[in-house]
Order: C-alpha cells, then sequence, then structure tokens
C-alpha cells in the first residue's frame, strides 16, 4: 500500500489511540469482566433471578420498549414534517430536537417532575382524572420519550430528504393517491431507518439513570430500574450483586449495537449499489 | 414540490399533532426550568448561584471538562489520523471499540471505575498503600467523565477527515513538507468545523454527566458535588429554587452549545448530511 509509505506518523497516531482506548475504556470494562469471573454461576443466577432483579429488568425494559414504540411514531412524524412541509419557526424546532443530547439528564429529570407530579403544571389536571404520572412506570415512560425522541427523528430525516422526488413523481404521473405513494414506496423505504432509530431509543432506554430516578418514585419491585438496583447495590458494598446485573444489560445492550450496525451496514450497503 | 403535496387538511393536521407533541415533550420541560428557578424573583436566583456550594460545584464542571475535553480532543485527531491515512489490519474492530462507550450505561460506566480503584477494588489497596485517592474524588470524577465523553470528538472527525480526502496533504509530503507541518497547516484547517462540532458536543456532555459522575463522587459537598450532582443534592432537600437555578445554569449551556452546533451545520453541509450516523 502505497498510501502506508506516503503518510508519515502511523506508529504515533496508532499507537497512541490504541494505548489511550486501552486505559480510558478497555482495562474500566475489562475490570468488570474480571469481577463477574469471581462470581460462580450459582451466585450469578441467585443474583439476577432474584424477585427484586427481575421486577428491576421487566420494569426497565418494558418502559424502554414502551416509549420507543411511541418516539417510534411520533418521531416519524416530526421527521416528516421537518422534511416536507414549511413554517415558521421550523429552524429551532429542528435545533431544539436535539435538545435531550445536550440537556443533562438530572436536568431534565427534576423537569419532567416538577411537570408531572400531583401539584405540577400537567399533573395537577391529570390528577382530577385519577391519573398518576410522577412515581408511576408512565413517569419513567414520560421520561424515556423525551431522552429517546432525537434518536428516531435523527435516523428517519435524513432518509426522507434523500428520497427520490421524481420516484414519487413518477408514481402519481401513473395514476397512484397520495395514500397509495406512501404505503407502497415512502414507507418500505423509511422501515430501516424506522428500526434503526427504535433500537437507538430502546437502547437509551434501558440503561438511562438521571432522568428517570426523579420521576420514578424508586420503589423497590414498583418503579425500580434496574440501573437504579445497580447503583443500590454499590452503595451498600454489594459488588458482587451489582457486577452481575452489570453484566446482564452490558451484553444486552452490546448485542443491541450490534444489531443496529449489521442494520446499518446492509442498508448502506443497498444504497450504495442503488447509486 | 406541487406534487409531493399532500391536501392542506392533511398537511395542517400532521403539522399540528408534530408540533403539540414537540410543545408538550421538548418546550414545556425547558420552560418550566426557568420558571421554577425565577419562581420568587431575581434575588433568590442569584443567591442561589453565588452560594459557596454553588460556586465550587460550578467551578468543579469547569475543571472536569477542561481535563477531559481536551484529552478527548487529541485522542480523537490522532484516531481520526490512524483511522483515514492508512490501511491496517483490524481497523473495523477499532472503530466499534472506540464507540462503546456510548452503548454503556452511565451506572455502569461509573461503576467499571470503583471495581478498578475503589477499596475492594483491582489495584484498589495498592493505592491505598500509596496513600492515593481517585474514588469518591475528584480524579475518579474526571476519568468517568472522561470515558462517558471518550468517543464524541473522534466520531465527527473521523467521517470528516474521511470525506475530504488525502489529496493536498499527498501533495505537500511530495514537495517536501514534514509530516507536522502538513498536519498543522493542512489537515487541522480542512477539519477545523468538524472538530469545532466534536469538543462542543464532547464538552455539553461533560459538564452535563450525571449517572457516571454520581457514581464515583461520593457526593461530599463542596469537594466532589458538579454542577448536575448539586442540582440533585437541592432538589432532595427540597430547595426548588436552589435546584433549579443550578439546573437553569446547565440549561443555558445546553441552548448554547445547540446554536453554535446549528451554526457549525449551516457552514460545513457535511456534517448535517452526516449527523446521523452519530447519536
Amino acid at each position: 500500500m502505497n498510501k502506508n509509505r506516503l503518510f508519515p506518523g502511523f506508529g504515533l497516531s496508532l499507537g497512541y489511540t490504541c494505548a489511550y482506548l486501552g486505559l480510558i475504556v478497555l482495562i474500566p470494562l475489562g475490570t468488570l469482566i474480571w469481577k463477574s469471573s469471581s462470581l460462580s454461576w450459582r451466585e450469578y443466577l441467585d443474583v439476577v433471578t432474584s424477585v427484586r432483579t427481575l421486577a428491576a429488568f421487566r420494569l426497565s425494559f418494558l418502559t424502554a420498549f414502551v416509549s420507543a414504540l411511541v418516539n417510534t411514531v411520533f418521531g416519524f412524524l416530526i421527521a416528516w414534517i421537518l422534511a416536507r412541509y414549511a413554517f415558521p419557526g421550523k429552524r429551532i424546532v429542528d435545533a431544539l430536537i436535539d435538545l435531550p443530547f445536550a440537556l443533562p439528564t438530572a436536568v431534565a429529570g427534576i423537569a419532567l417532575t416538577a411537570i408531572y407530579a400531583s401539584t405540577g403544571w400537567i399533573g395537577q389536571h391529570l390528577h382530577k382524572f385519577g391519573i398518576e404520572v410522577a412515581f408511576t412506570p408512565l413517569g419513567i415512560v414520560l421520561a424515556l420519550n423525551f431522552i429517546g425522541l432525537p434518536f428516531v427523528v435523527r435516523s428517519v430525516e435524513p432518509v426522507l430528504q434523500e428520497l427520490e422526488s421524481e420516484v414519487e413523481e413518477a408514481a402519481a404521473s401513473l395514476g397512484a393517491g397520495r395514500w397509495e405513494i406512501f404505503r407502497r414506496i415512502i414507507f418500505p423505504a423509511v422501515i430501516p431507518s424506522l428500526i434503526a432509530g427504535f433500537t437507538l431509543a430502546f437502547a437509551r432506554g434501558i440503561g438511562e439513570y438521571g432522568s428517570v430516578v426523579f420521576i420514578s418514585g424508586n420503589m423497590p419491585m414498583q418503579t425500580e430500574i434496574a440501573p437504579l438496583l445497580i447503583m443500590t447495590k454499590l452503595e451498600q458494598f454489594d459488588y458482587a450483586g451489582a457486577t452481575a446485573i452489570a453484566l446482564t444489560m452490558l451484553i444486552v445492550s452490546f448485542s443491541l449495537f450490534f444489531m443496529i450496525n449489521v442494520l446499518q451496514a446492509r442498508s448502506s450497503r443497498r444504497l450504495g449499489m442503488e447509486a | 414540490m406541487k406534487t409531493r403535496a399532500e391536501s392542506p387538511a392533511v398537511v395542517y393536521t400532521l403539522l399540528a399533532l408534530g408540533l403539540s407533541y414537540f410543545a408538550v415533550f421538548m418546550l414545556l420541560p425547558l420552560v418550566v426550568i426557568f420558571v421554577s428557578a425565577f419562581k420568587n424573583g431575581v434575588g433568590p436566583y442569584v443567591a442561589a448561584l453565588l452560594n459557596p456550594d454553588a460556586r465550587s460545584a460550578i467551578w468543579l464542571t469547569l475543571l472536569v471538562s477542561a481535563v477531559a475535553v481536551p484529552l478527548n480532543l487529541v485522542f480523537g485527531v490522532a484516531a481520526s489520523w490512524a483511522i483515514t491515512k492508512f490501511d491496517f489490519w483490524g481497523k473495523n474492530l477499532l472503530i466499534t471499540l472506540i464507540d462503546l462507550p456510548v452503548s454503556v450505561s452511565p451506572v455502569i460506566s461509573g461503576m467499571v471505575f470503583v471495581l478498578l480503584f475503589g477499596a475492594q477494588g483491582l489495584i484498589g489497596p495498592w493505592l491505598a498503600e500509596h496513600h492515593l485517592k481517585l474514588i469518591f474524588a475528584v480524579p475518579g470524577i474526571i476519568l468517568a467523565t472522561m470515558f462517558v465523553t471518550f468517543p464524541y470528538v473522534a466520531r465527527e472527525v473521523i467521517p470528516v477527515m474521511k470525506a475530504q480526502g488525502s489529496d493536498e496533504e499527498e501533495a505537500a509530503l511530495t514537495l517536501g513538507a514534514s509530516g507536522w507541518q502538513t498536519f498543522w497547516r493542512i489537515t487541522l484547517p480542512k477539519i477545523k468545523w468538524g472538530l469545532l462540532y466534536g469538543v462542543i458536543l464532547c464538552n455539553a456532555r461533560a459538564m452535563g454527566e450525571f449517572g457516571a459522575v454520581s457514581v464515583v463522587s461520593g457526593h461530599i459537598r463542596g469537594r466532589t458535588n458538579t454542577l448536575p450532582l448539586h442540582v440533585e443534592i437541592l432538589y432532595n432537600e427540597y430547595d426548588f429554587v436552589g435546584a433549579f437555578a443550578a439546573a437553569s445554569v446547565l440549561a443555558f449551556l445546553a441552548l448554547v452549545t445547540l446554536v453554535i452546533k446549528t451554526v457549525i451545520e449551516s457552514r460545513s453541509p457535511e456534517l448535517q448530511s452526516n449527523r446521523l450516523k452519530k447519536h
């Protein structure tokens, strides 16, 4: 490779990259593996299948799943209006969609609690109808809705923008109705990015901590999410228990991200062939 | 555009639905922060921010990002140079490993440092012998922040450097410029927007990280409290004006970040078209 010989600094840049990666990321993550190897299968299963852990896992996965579904619907809708319609304040809306990436999670958490507590701006009205949001699983879903929305919008928006208008125009000139064009041309093209956005939002939701702990109430067995259970075990110096739960979550989120990578590689390969 | 348009009724319904969802779930949380912070007027707001604990939290937050962001910046540039200028075995694995911290829950990101440096940790006993305290102290907070923000600069700069190609650099090197000259005079000016973009995203996350920092901080008031942890403590003590005052500083920083980000995107179109892959 002629390229490799012309450019200087191969050893320096790659060596530094690998050393820094090892020190900051791989050795710390490796410690988790090292720590879990000191657990026997029996101990691991005892922690992971205890009633309290199972309840926390069920809650984390269920709320993350429901909220990722909601975000897939509304994220698609918002990406659609941003990509296709002109309206006043569009630039501001477009910029603020990324707010959850820039706003610290603890700040989002207390803001959402202030809105949905039974004395809050929206919470007091829902309270009259007997709907409680704060300190229930519903509150967790709402917090994750805030956190996860940009993942779906930013996955779908570029696909909608790049969709060839000629194809739609051709379909229209052949007499296809608007709904038929959407159902048979636009929607199939968007599906991979919807799945990617859903998975990103879901994966983020499972591990989310800061925005959830204020609104969730943190009652063991009822509103205790898995990351909070790790936190509790760490505070009680139950490092073995915390490690078992953390390892399980890590395996799940690595699998999800592996899935996203495969998905994105596949769809970009397909787009590459078309171009 | 005309052939792609829906009927006006459909357009307005979709706009109304989408924008109401946006208003309730994005705008309202932002508004409630500032309204709650100024609930009792400007006086208590200013007092809450001038409080010694708040001031030391602000200083610690600035210190943490002043260490973590430049280190991740240097790493990001080195990694981009290695990945885009050379072919080597395991390149895809390296890219995957760089992205790894994004998929780790914040609580676990903090926890691994407790397992490494804590009293019962892998090298905890050795640290104790030498009277080095990393966990429940400032170095632990900085390390956890570096872990969480690790990929932010690299994943912005790699696509930019790749998209711009290496023709100018090749010309400079062939004409006898040294490696460093080529880097400072040609590569750096070419990637400056991508670099700045990565730095502001990295900085926003570094200043705002909560979960990971919460695990390693030990919550020692005036010593190991960053601004987000300060928000939590005040909130749990029912000092809502104080909590929201501190939160409003962070929300303001988030808004500034979004403004800078939007400006950079409008100057550098390739960042805009690339931005999906990066979150």
